[in-house]
C-alpha cells in the first residue's frame, strides 16, 4: 500500500510538471482533471487502520465528483463557449516556469522533512507533494494570461491544500471537507461566469485587457 | 583472464561491432508498418554502408583536414562508449570506477568533431545546423548527467558495468519509482541525442527544420559511411543502456544475457519506431522545452534519492 500511494504522490507531482509545459488548454484540464481523481485515491490508500468508512469514503467520492467530474466539465465548456484553446504568451515562458517549478519541487522534497508537524505524519512524501503542488499553483496564476489557465492554476493550488487536509483528515468532522469542496465549486462557477462576460466584452480572454476598464 | 570472461569479451565487441546497423533497419521497418507499408528491407543500412564504401567522395574546396576528423571522432567516440557499457555480461570490457564521465565525454568528444567538420565546410547552412545541435545539446548533457548520477546513487556504484550490473535489483526493489522517472528521462535523451523524431527528423531534407543532418550534407563516400555508421553505434549504445536498466541486470551466463539485450534492444528500437509514428516533430522553439523538461525529470528522481 505504501509504493502505491507513493506512485500516486509522484503522478500527482508529474502532472505539475505538465501543466506548468503545456500550452494547449484541453490537455491541461484533462491533467488537472487526472490530478483531482487521483487525489481522490488517496484518503482510500491513507486511511488509518480503525477507519471510518463512511467519512473516508466521503471524502473520497466527494474530491473525485468535484475535481475529476464537475469542474472539469464547467471549464471545458467555458473553453468551447470563449473558443480558446491555447495559452499564447504567458508573462513567464515555459521554459522558465518549468525550471521554477522544478525548482520549487526539489526545496520541497528536501526541506519537508524538517518542517515541524504536530500531527503524525501519514506518508513521507504528502507535505513534499502538497507543497509542490501549492507552488505550482501560485505560478500558473500569477505568470499565465488566460482566465481559463488561471482557473487552472487556481484548482492545482486548491489540489495542493486538500492534500496537506488529508494530514488532519482524522479531526476534522466531514462536513468541512464537503463544505470547501462546494465553496471551491461556486468559486470556480462564478469564474466560468466571469470568463464569459471577459469575453463578451473584450472578445479575448486577456486578463491584461481589465486593466482598460474605466467607469 | 579466464575462457569464459575472454568468451564474454569477444562476444561484447563482436555485438557492438555489427549489429548497431540492424537498429534503424527495425526503426524503419516499425514506422512502415505502422503506416501500412511494406518498408526497406531490415538489412538496409548494411546496404547502404557497403555502397556508400566503394564510392569517391566530394569535397568543399575551403575544407581542411578537420573536416575528415569528424566523422571518424564520431564514430570511433561511439564505439569507444559501447565498451564501457555492460553488454551480454554484468562487466564491461573496460570498467573503472568513474567510467559515467567517460561516456558522456565521448559523447560529446563525438559531437564536437562533428560541429568541427561542419564548420570546416565553409557553409553558412552547416553553420546553422552546428549552432543548433550545440544549443540543444547544451541542454541535454546536464539532463543525462544527472541521469547517470540517480543511476550511480541509487546502486552506489561509480562505474557503469557495477551501476548496471548486479546492484540493479536491489535498488529497483527499493527506489522503483525513482528509477522510473529516470529511464523515462533517459529515453527522451536517447531520442534527442540520436536526433529522432521530436527533436529532430532523419528522414526530412527540408533545411530549415534540420539539425543534424544538415552537419553532414557536405560528407560523401567512405565518411558519410562513418557518419551513418557513427549514428546506428550511438543509438545501440543507448539502446543497450536503457535495455540493461529496464531488465534490471539480468543475464548471469552468457548467453541469456546476450538474448536479454537483443530483446531490450529490438523492444528499445520499436518504441522509438512507435514514437516516431505517433507523434510529429516539435517546432524548434518547444524542442528545449522538452529537454528541460528531462532534465527536471531526472532531477526530481535525483532529490526522491537523496532525501
Amino acid at each position: 500500500m505504501a509504493t502505491f500511494a507513493q506512485t500516486v504522490f509522484i503522478l500527482v507531482v508529474m502532472i505539475d510538471f505538465f501543466v506548468l509545459a503545456s500550452s494547449r488548454l484541453k490537455a491541461a484540464i484533462a491533467a488537472v482533471a487526472a490530478q483531482g481523481a487521483l487525489l481522490a485515491l488517496l484518503p482510500l490508500l491513507l486511511a488509518p487502520q480503525e477507519l471510518h468508512v463512511l467519512h473516508v469514503l466521503a471524502l473520497s467520492l466527494g474530491a473525485l465528483l468535484v475535481k475529476g467530474i464537475g469542474i472539469p466539465f464547467l471549464l471545458r465548456w467555458a473553453m468551447r463557449e470563449a473558443s480558446v484553446s491555447r495559452e499564447v504568451e504567458p508573462v513567464v515562458g515555459y521554459v522558465p516556469s518549468l525550471a521554477l517549478g522544478g525548482l520549487g519541487v526539489m526545496l520541497a522534497f528536501a526541506f519537508s522533512a524538517t518542517l515541524p508537524i504536530p500531527t503524525p505524519e501519514k506518508h513521507p512524501y504528502l507535505v513534499a507533494t502538497s507543497l509542490s503542488t501549492v507552488w505550482t499553483g501560485l505560478l500558473l496564476v500569477v505568470s499565465r494570461q488566460k482566465a481559463v489557465s488561471q482557473v487552472l492554476g487556481f484548482l492545482v493550488l486548491e489540489n495542493g491544500v486538500f492534500v496537506f487536509g488529508l494530514l488532519l483528515s482524522d479531526f476534522m468532522p466531514w462536513m468541512v471537507e464537503a463544505g470547501v469542496l462546494l465553496d471551491l465549486f461556486a468559486a470556480v462557477f462564478v469564474m466560468g461566469i466571469v470568463i464569459f462576460h471577459i469575453h463578451r466584452t473584450f472578445s479575448s480572454l486577456d486578463t491584461g485587457k481589465l486593466s482598460a476598464l474605466r467607469d | 583472464m579466464t575462457a569464459h570472461a575472454a568468451l564474454r569479451a569477444l562476444l561484447q565487441v563482436a555485438l557492438l561491432v555489427v549489429l548497431p546497423p540492424l537498429l534503424p533497419g527495425i526503426v524503419a521497418r516499425v514506422k512502415a508498418r505502422v503506416a501500412g507499408r511494406q518498408g526497406p528491407p531490415l538489412l538496409q543500412l548494411y546496404f547502404d554502408l557497403a555502397r556508400l564504401v566503394r564510392k569517391g567522395e566530394v569535397k568543399s574546396r575551403t575544407a581542411g583536414p578537420v573536416f575528415h576528423l569528424g566523422p571518424v571522432v564520431g564514430a570511433a567516440g561511439a564505439l569507444a562508449a559501447g565498451l564501457l557499457v555492460p553488454g551480454p555480461g554484468a562487466p564491461a570490457l573496460l570498467s573503472f570506477p568513474g567510467d559515467l564521465f567517460l561516456l558522456t565525454g565521448l559523447l560529446a568528444a563525438g559531437r564536437f568533431a562533428t560541429v568541427l567538420a561542419a564548420l570546416d565546410t565553409g557553409s553558412a547552412f552547416e553553420g546553422m545546423g552546428a549552432a543548433r545541435e550545440v544549443t540543444f545539446a547544451s541542454l541535454a548533457e546536464p539532463a543525462l548527467f544527472v541521469c547517470l548520477l540517480v543511476l550511480s546513487r541509487a546502486t552506489g556504484e561509480l562505474s557503469l558495468s557495477g551501476v548496471l550490473g548486479p546492484a540493479l535489483p536491489a535498488a529497483w526493489a527499493q527506489w522503483a519509482p525513482a528509477l522510473l522517472l529516470c529511464a523515462v528521462a533517459l529515453f527522451v535523451l536517447a531520442l534527442a541525442e540520436n536526433a529522432r523524431i521530436p527533436v529532430d527528423d532523419p528522414t526530412t531534407h527540408l533545411e530549415l527544420t534540420m539539425i543534424h543532418e544538415v552537419m553532414v550534407l557536405d560528407h560523401s563516400g567512405p565518411d558519410f559511411a562513418l557518419v551513418l555508421y557513427g549514428a546506428a553505434v550511438k543509438l545501440y549504445v543507448f539502446g543497450a543502456l536503457l535495455a540493461r536498466l529496464a531488465l534490471g541486470g539480468t543475464g548471469r551466463g552468457i548467453l541469456p544475457g546476450a538474448v536479454g539485450l537483443l530483446a531490450g534492444l529490438a523492444l528499445f528500437a520499436g518504441a522509438v519506431g512507435l514514437v516516431e509514428s505517433s507523434m510529429a516533430r516539435l517546432r524548434l522553439v518547444r524542442v528545449p522545452q522538452l529537454l528541460v523538461g528531462a532534465g527536471v525529470l531526472s532531477l526530481f528522481a535525483f532529490v526522491l534519492l537523496v532525501r
